[in-house]
């Protein structure tokens, strides 16, 4: 079965429609999936829902998305870098469901894992604890957060081999594995596609069956705060 | 007289201990790293997926693929790891970080926190913190004691949306240092020229000292 395509477009066909709820990985502009993003912008598919850490900024990331209302609604923990993105959500343009990141992270994972629910201590006594089931264990009390099942994945990965093993770097890996693994189709974009037998089997971050569709591609990589000490 | 950001910092830098995994929040918790008492060893954790961080980069050596939390370029150490943000946040929620250093919008004297939302002002998020404050062993909020118009910061309870309940242990403001007990607030230490009136009165909060 051949999972490398020549474009994030033809990598994306047949795979997007209107409503859809996407899971993307990246933190920040870290590790986001950059040409994966800019052709679903080029698609046209609008209403869509994202479970994404963060909303881009206005011209780079899922912000180039809200510049064209693509998006009716974020699944996010942060969302303060994008002067859009909160024009759109204070007018009510915008569906937003704050997520603690870490909720958010194992809600992916949790989805991946095939696992409907799990109790957290996060949030208890807070405004992410309304509505939510609270349950008590060894005397402490925790909520229910559901898992996602996302219906489509994209993410961004630094190598992988035909098949989709991949290996992140540093720390652009965040929430790529998590987001990789909670959709029913997931869609990656590298920095470089390598035959099998090139990465060592024992540092594969993620086994290419969470992966359906690989395409390689040059990343712009921007860097949202640049920050340097003296020499 | 009172303490300034980096002498908040450096008191805050006294609470690590050696051989601990720490987590430090935006603003003036980036500081402590710079006032760490020699012969400790800490370990930090950036909860978008490292141990192990080290100092800005030098100017031409930034690389976009290692930031922290704050999405600041930074550098890694011999002993950093990498991971992903299920296992990061695993690991917070799981109690295997020591503490968290982190900010404050508010503080009440039964331990809550307020540190992420202003209704209809600042809609940014909780990123972290939410987590945070649940899952590690110790929470010290390094705040200003009062706002720009001189109002406590340090209540009764808070006014603002939470980001945890009965969360915070110590508290080190520009005046000093208070910790959470039984029953409301306990003065530890007075920031340097301040008198025990001028830290009550600039407290709404019980204290029980």
């Amino acid at each position: 079965m051949n999972k490398v395509y020549g474009s994030a477009a033809e990598a994306l066909d047949g795979l997007l429609r209107d409503d859809m709820l996407i899971a993307a990985g990246g933190f920040g502009l870290c590790g986001i999936p950059e040409l994966l993003l800019a052709a679903i912008r080029d698609s046209g598919v609008k209403d869509l829902t994202f479970a994404s850490n963060n909303a881009g900024v206005d011209d780079f990331g899922i912000g180039i998305l809200l510049q064209t209302r693509q998006v009716r609604k974020m699944m996010s923990s942060y969302v303060g870098e994008n002067a859009e993105f909160m024009r759109q959500y204070l007018s009510g343009e915008l569906e937003l469901e704050f997520n603690p990141q870490g909720t958010l992270a194992e809600r992916m994972r949790a989805g991946g894992c095939g696992i409907p629910g799990f109790y957290t201590k996060t949030g208890v006594g807070t405004q992410v604890a309304e509505g939510k089931e609270h349950k008590e264990f060894n005397g402490e009390t925790y909520i229910l957060e559901r898992g996602i099942f996302a219906d489509l994945s994209i993410v961004k990965a630094w190598k992988a081999d035909t098949t989709g093993n991949a290996i992140f770097r540093k720390t652009a890996r965040n929430f790529n594995p998590p987001a990789a693994m909670c959709g029913k189709v997931c869609v990656m974009e590298v920095e470089e596609i390598v035959q099998p037998g090139e990465l060592d089997p024992d540092c594969i971050h993620l086994p290419g069956i969470y992966v359906h569709r690989l395409v390689q591609g040059t990343h712009e990589k921007r860097i949202e705060q640049r920050t340097v000490r003296a020499a | 007289m009172a303490w300034d950001r980096n002498q908040m910092a450096a008191r805050a830098a006294l609470e690590l201990q050696d051989g601990t995994y720490v987590n430090l929040g935006i603003g003036i918790p980036t500081l402590v790293p710079n006032f760490i008492p020699e012969g400790v060893h800490v370990t930090l954790q950036s909860e978008n997926g490292m141990l192990g961080m080290g100092p800005f980069p030098i100017a031409g050596t930034e690389d976009p693929d290692l930031i922290n939390a704050g999405k600041q370029t930074i550098t890694e150490l011999p002993d950093t790891s990498y991971f992903d943000s299920a296992t990061s946040f695993g690991m917070i929620r799981g109690g295997k970080i020591a503490m968290a250093i982190l900010g404050a919008m508010e503080v009440a004297e039964n331990g809550d926190l307020a540190n992420w939302m202003i209704p209809g002002k600042l809609v940014k998020g909780m990123g972290g913190a939410m987590d945070l404050v649940a899952g590690v062993g110790r929470v010290v909020v390094v705040m200003d004691h009062t706002n720009k118009h001189g109002e406590s910061k340090v209540l009764k309870s808070c006014t603002l949306p939470l980001t945890g309940t009965g969360v915070v242990n110590r508290i080190i403001s520009n005046l000093g240092v208070l910790d959470v007990v039984e029953g409301g607030l306990k003065i530890v230490e007075l920031a340097d020229g301040v008198t025990e009136a001028e830290l009550r009165a600039a407290t709404e909060a019980t204290i029980v000292n």
